[in-house]
């Protein structure tokens, strides 16, 4: 994903696009996983993977950056395994961007599934249970279709947040026009650049409108599934 | 055989209850709420697990701690209709009837689809989604759900709790259905003495998580301890006979229940049917000599066979009515001006309007 000509910040927001797209793509089926962990499973230690899950929203988001680029920099103990076995490169590149979006946006993710899942009536699990469904099986034709709200909840506002994520980005994956340069990147250089203003106006503009229309389709998708749902 | 045996304690609620009902039937396990009726079909149907004991239907065990064995709820075959329905509200009520039955093993198969669908009554609604119905058909769809999954054992807790008096007929004369209908034994938790009467074949009576009573309706229905949970006012006992003579201008009907006869008012019966009814024991009038220019319908000759003190200041006396027995409730001072001792002849006296009763057929019967 390098040199694709075109206008600055049509650029941008193809990039952003995507990095949001394959951070979500990412973390959703861990989100799943992890929220399912959060609700369901008791053991010790549960509080502290909680506090864990929840770090990126306290932390600073280049403390994020910085603690990716020692595991998954070329040097990093993932990062220099996953180059010598799959020649997978993490850091300065556009994977690397949505990898730090995934983590900076994950508890969001989480947060908004977990609370589906906490609204799934267990009754209606047992209800399965005794019409012969077994745990896979109840889980998949039951509880993941009643959290769907929650799933898609999660993951368009985790695509959203994901479009403006900056810090962790450009500290781990840097500033690198046409693979890690997404929107709030194109807009910071642009307000460093002397005659940027006009751009980074755009670029405001755009990501305004992208946010907007982002919770606009959020609300609309999880309406029309709670009406699918029968609630 | 359904056999029960079972152990649960908690704090501040312990279960120990022991029972074994014939099946086909239906079992009712009778008792006022906190009694531990729902605890006890949960743990028949595995979704709760017994401390100690053993649940064995027919020949196959189920539960028994000592030999380590919990056949997984999944696995049981035990169909559940539970109080709140719990239809599932993404599916179509159709979709929820073909829930368990994909689920169940062909071999095990002795009910289908059309058929449930015509037995409940389900046709309108396959299409509708279960936020659609009412109370009653909610009910319906569910049962038709634990039927479908092909079960040996259906558990019904409270399924008419949850509606309206007024439309539980939706429900009622299914159930009735079933049972004379379908070989499907069937476990029915109630607090309504009523429902007991109307459809159990085998009652176990609970009261604070032990059994104080279990037999036939009629047998139980004489049981002191029954009195404890129904109150003075509902203790009667229950006989069975069969209509012999209708008279549907008058909307009266003639039974024979043991060595006699008894003028009842009773519609919509056919001819032939054995009907299960019960004779309240405070509506049950004594009189030590023939009596003329009374409205009653029914004076039959009787023996008293036993005299107790209720718990309420009455008097329960206990009689041979033509080799049944009828309970009259009766106070103090009627005892003592009648001067009544246990082996005296009495008249019973009994008001055709002041029987309950519903026409029944025995699961063993054609």
């Amino acid at each position: 994903m390098n040199g694709t000509s075109g206008p600055a910040e049509l650029d941008a927001l193809r990039l952003s696009l995507e990095v949001a797209a394959r951070s979500v793509g990412f973390s959703l089926p861990l989100a799943v996983l992890v929220a399912w962990i959060l609700t369901r499973a008791r053991f010790p230690g549960r509080i502290l993977f909680d506090a864990f899950v929840h770090l990126p929203l306290v932390l600073p988001p280049v403390a994020v950056g910085y603690v990716l680029l020692i595991l998954f920099g070329a040097r990093g103990p993932i990062g220099a395994w996953l180059r010598s076995h799959f020649g997978i490169e993490l850091a300065f590149t556009t994977a690397g961007a949505a990898l730090a979006t995934a983590v900076m946006t994950f508890p969001l993710m989480v947060r908004a599934i977990r609370l589906s899942l906490e609204n799934v009536d267990r009754g209606l699990e047992e209800a399965a249970r005794t019409l012969g469904a077994a745990a896979v099986d109840r889980f998949v034709s039951i509880t993941l279709p009643l959290m769907l709200p929650g799933i898609l909840a999660g993951a368009v506002t985790a695509f959203a947040a994901g479009l403006g994520e900056f810090g962790a980005v450009i500290t781990f994956a840097s500033n690198i026009p046409g693979a890690t340069r997404t929107l709030p990147l194109a807009l910071y250089t642009a307000m460093q650049s002397p005659s940027g203003d006009a751009l980074a106006l755009r670029l405001a503009m755009l990501s305004l409108a992208l946010g907007l229309l982002g919770l606009l389709a959020s609300e609309l998708l999880v309406r029309r599934v709670r009406r699918l749902l029968g609630r | 055989m359904l056999h029960v045996s079972v152990l649960r304690r908690r704090p501040g609620f312990c279960l120990e209850a022991t029972f074994a009902a014939p099946t086909p039937g239906i079992i009712a396990l009778f008792g006022r709420s906190g009694s531990g009726k729902s605890t006890l079909v949960n743990i028949i149907s595995g979704l709760l697990a017994p401390d100690a004991g053993e649940v064995r239907l027919d020949d196959e065990v189920l539960t028994d701690t000592r030999a380590a064995i919990a056949v997984p709820v999944e696995r049981r075959r035990i169909g559940y209709v539970f109080q709140d329905a719990r239809l599932f509200p993404h599916l179509s009520v159709s979709g929820n009837l073909r829930y368990g039955e994909k689920r169940a093993r062909a071999a095990s198969r002795i009910i289908g689809f059309d058929e449930v669908v015509s037995l409940l009554g389900l046709a309108p609604l396959l299409a509708r989604r279960p936020r659609e119905l009412s109370g009653g058909e909610r009910q319906r769809v569910a049962l038709g759900r634990a039927l479908l999954a092909q079960p040996r054992l259906l558990l019904l807790d409270e399924p008419l709790a949850s509606i309206d008096v007024a439309r539980r007929e939706e429900v009622l004369p299914y159930l009735e259905a079933l049972r004379d209908q379908l070989a499907i034994p069937m476990v029915y938790v109630s607090h309504q003495f009523d429902e007991v009467l109307r459809l159990a074949t085998h009652v176990v009576l609970l009261e604070a998580g032990r059994v104080l009573a279990q037999g036939a309706v009629n047998e139980v229905s004489l049981r002191p301890e029954l009195q404890s949970v129904v109150g003075p006012d509902l203790v009667g006992a229950v006989l069975e006979g069969v209509v012999v003579r209708l008279d549907p201008d008058s909307g009266s009907a003639e039974l024979t229940v043991g060595t006699g006869t008894l003028q009842v008012s009773l519609r919509d019966v056919p001819l032939g049917s054995r009907v299960r009814l019960q004779l309240l024991a405070r509506d049950v009038i004594l009189a030590t000599q023939p009596v003329q220019g009374l409205s009653v319908r029914n004076a039959l000759a009787s023996t008293v066979t036993a005299i107790s003190n209720d718990d309420y200041g009455a008097v329960l006396v206990r009689l041979d009515v033509g080799g049944e027995t009828v309970l009259a409730r009766i106070t103090q001072n009627a005892l003592r001006a009648l001067n009544l001792r246990p082996g005296d002849a009495v008249w019973t006296l009994v008001k055709a309007v002041s029987t309950r009763g519903h026409a029944f057929r025995l699961a063993a019967g054609p």
